[in-house]
């Protein structure tokens, strides 16, 4: 079904991740506000932090996506902390293996990249799906992306699943109580708002979604 | 919003610089990390270390318990927010005097993930790494579950005790099995009037209604598990001694260490007002009170309100609570 381009040269693609990180900083004071409700409203702020720092290290026009998300993953990892400099360290570092200095990307290298950062947000984390974090977003993303493409559909309609996929998955945490982090302590009083993780996940994946698709398909 | 600021950005490395320079006489900067507070004869050699670290904004935790028999290297984070694995690693290394590394900190989810990497980095280079989670916080979680509990004000006691343990020449063994008594034996609640403001949004972060206060909030304003109208001192003090002891459920006669702090914009004198009425209930419960600290020892930024912490002692404990100690947050 697809038409046009279906690989993506890895040297340059890394202005892929420069479109991610303009989401997240367009975001900041959004991402905050929804953490401020239910935990202590500085996720916009760190997250822009990072991924803002990461787009001057990058030379989006002629660098890797994978050398790319090494750099946004060191920062992530030794200047941010929090919860979210671990979790999204480790998964763009996961990610970044995943691709390891291919020539080309193509919709399975991609599966194979979005499946390693799962991972690597499993391995240092303990939620699950339906515990109100970027799971909800990540694992549905993941396992729409990979049927699409065994139900045979070319990269641009696999990456609208996933992003829809994505989009749903951060709708749903809106009615869950949360199990992990900082508002895990409310209980019921977390219920009514989008968890801050799930939605900077969804604007992530979103955006590799579009940058890619725009890239694909032109 | 009233402050002393610059670029909010900045605010963390101008307070430990300035912090830095204030107690240059106990404590220093490690030279290879800005978010890393070293204690000024750290390491030292066979001793265990002692190392602690979380988000900034609660002076004069963490750093100021950094100093000779108490914290040996404290790994700072921004405001609220866990330091990163990275200067957990880098503390670890400042403290490791060749008997390992004793991490005792606070049960907050990004603290958790830090500590573990950096736990698996210092144990690459051949640093053993044992950690005491804080879990003293009673409305945070019920007592099954207290693996779920936040660590707040108790922490003191641990850094306290787990510092003197370590000075005395005790093993890594020995420093975790006493830092974690002394926890388990701890209890606090917060009571918030009045909510913070992180710098950066410029406006609070939560909302506590004029006449309400939050019984159970947390140290970065996490929701309490009341609200109700503000009543006077004397009520408030006996909701808060009433909470903690009934977690407690200590034996008359037992000795206990007392510990009330402000969060950050409460005036001094009305925690001593507090102190005066629960030194009441918990002597009226057969408790003696060995010792008490009243003053802002854990706060949260500019956050009106208070903290209690109730700690069971026993005869090592008590030894090692009344140890001499040389660090800027306790004089």
């Amino acid at each position: 079904m697809s038409a046009g381009i279906t690989t993506l040269k890895n040297a340059g693609a890394a202005g892929i991740l420069c479109e991610v990180a303009d989401v997240i900083v367009a975001n900041k004071a959004y991402l905050s506000e929804l953490d401020g409700k239910i935990g202590d409203g500085d996720h916009g702020f760190n997250m822009a932090k990072g991924f803002g720092r990461a787009k001057e290290r990058i030379d989006g026009a002629s660098e890797t996506l994978d050398s790319a998300m090494r750099t946004l993953s060191d920062i992530l990892m030794s200047e941010i902390g929090g919860s979210m400099g671990p979790l999204y360290g480790m998964m763009f570092s996961d990610m970044a293996d995943a691709l390891d200095g291919a020539a080309e990307i193509d919709a399975a290298a991609f599966g194979r990249m979005i499946r390693a950062g799962l991972e690597g947000v499993q391995a240092i984390g303990s939620a699950r799906v339906g515990d109100k974090t970027l799971l909800d977003t990540l694992v549905p993303a993941v396992e729409t992306y990979e049927a699409a493409l065994a139900d045979g559909d070319g990269w641009s309609q696999a990456l609208v699943r996933m992003k829809a996929a994505a989009e749903a998955g951060r709708d749903s945490t809106l009615d869950m109580v949360a199990k992990m982090g900082r508002s895990s302590r409310l209980g019921e009083r977390s219920r009514g708002v989008l968890d801050a993780g799930a939605t900077s996940c969804c604007l992530i994946l979103a955006a590799f979604a579009d940058g890619i698709g725009r890239r694909i398909t032109r | 919003m009233q402050r002393f600021i610059n670029n909010p950005d900045d605010i963390v490395d101008e307070t430990v610089r300035g912090f830095v320079r204030a107690h240059s006489d106990r404590v220093r900067l490690d030279p290879g990390n800005a978010r890393v507070v070293v204690a000024r004869e750290a390491p030292v050699r066979g001793k265990v270390g002692i190392v602690t670290g979380g988000g900034s904004g609660h002076e004069p935790a963490f750093i100021g318990y950094t100093g000779r028999a108490m914290v040996d290297a404290v790994a700072v984070g921004e405001l609220f927010s866990s330091p990163t694995a990275k200067s957990f690693h880098d503390a670890i290394r400042a403290a490791d005097g060749g008997a390992g590394v004793a991490v005792l900190y606070g049960n907050y989810a990004g603290d958790n993930m830090n500590v573990k990497m950096a736990a698996r980095m210092a144990a690459r280079q051949g640093i053993t790494v044992a950690t005491v989670v804080a879990n003293d916080d009673v409305c945070s979680a019920p007592l099954t579950e207290r693996e779920k509990r936040r660590g707040v004000a108790g922490e003191i006691f641990m850094w306290k005790i787990g510092g003197a343990k370590a000075a005395a020449g005790a093993s890594l063994d020995e420093v975790i099995a006493t830092a974690q008594r002394a926890i388990d034996n701890c209890r606090s609640v917060g009571v918030g009037l009045g909510p913070c403001t992180l710098p950066a949004a410029g406006k609070p972060n939560f909302e506590i209604k004029a006449g309400t206060m939050e019984v159970g909030i947390g140290h970065h304003g996490e929701p309490g598990t009341r609200v109700e109208p503000l009543t006077s001192a004397t009520a408030v003090a006996d909701d808060m001694v009433a909470l903690v002891l009934a977690d407690h459920a200590l034996p008359a006669g037992t000795e206990v260490a007392v510990l009330v702090s402000g969060l950050g914009a409460t005036p001094v004198n009305e925690l001593y007002v507090l102190y005066d009425r629960m030194a009441d209930r918990i002597e009226a419960a057969g408790l003696k009170i060995h010792r008490g600290l009243v003053g802002n020892y854990f706060t949260s930024l500019e956050m009106v309100g208070a903290t209690l912490t109730v700690m069971a002692l026993d005869a090592e404990l008590k030894a090692l609570l009344d140890a001499p100690t040389d660090v800027p947050g306790l004089s």
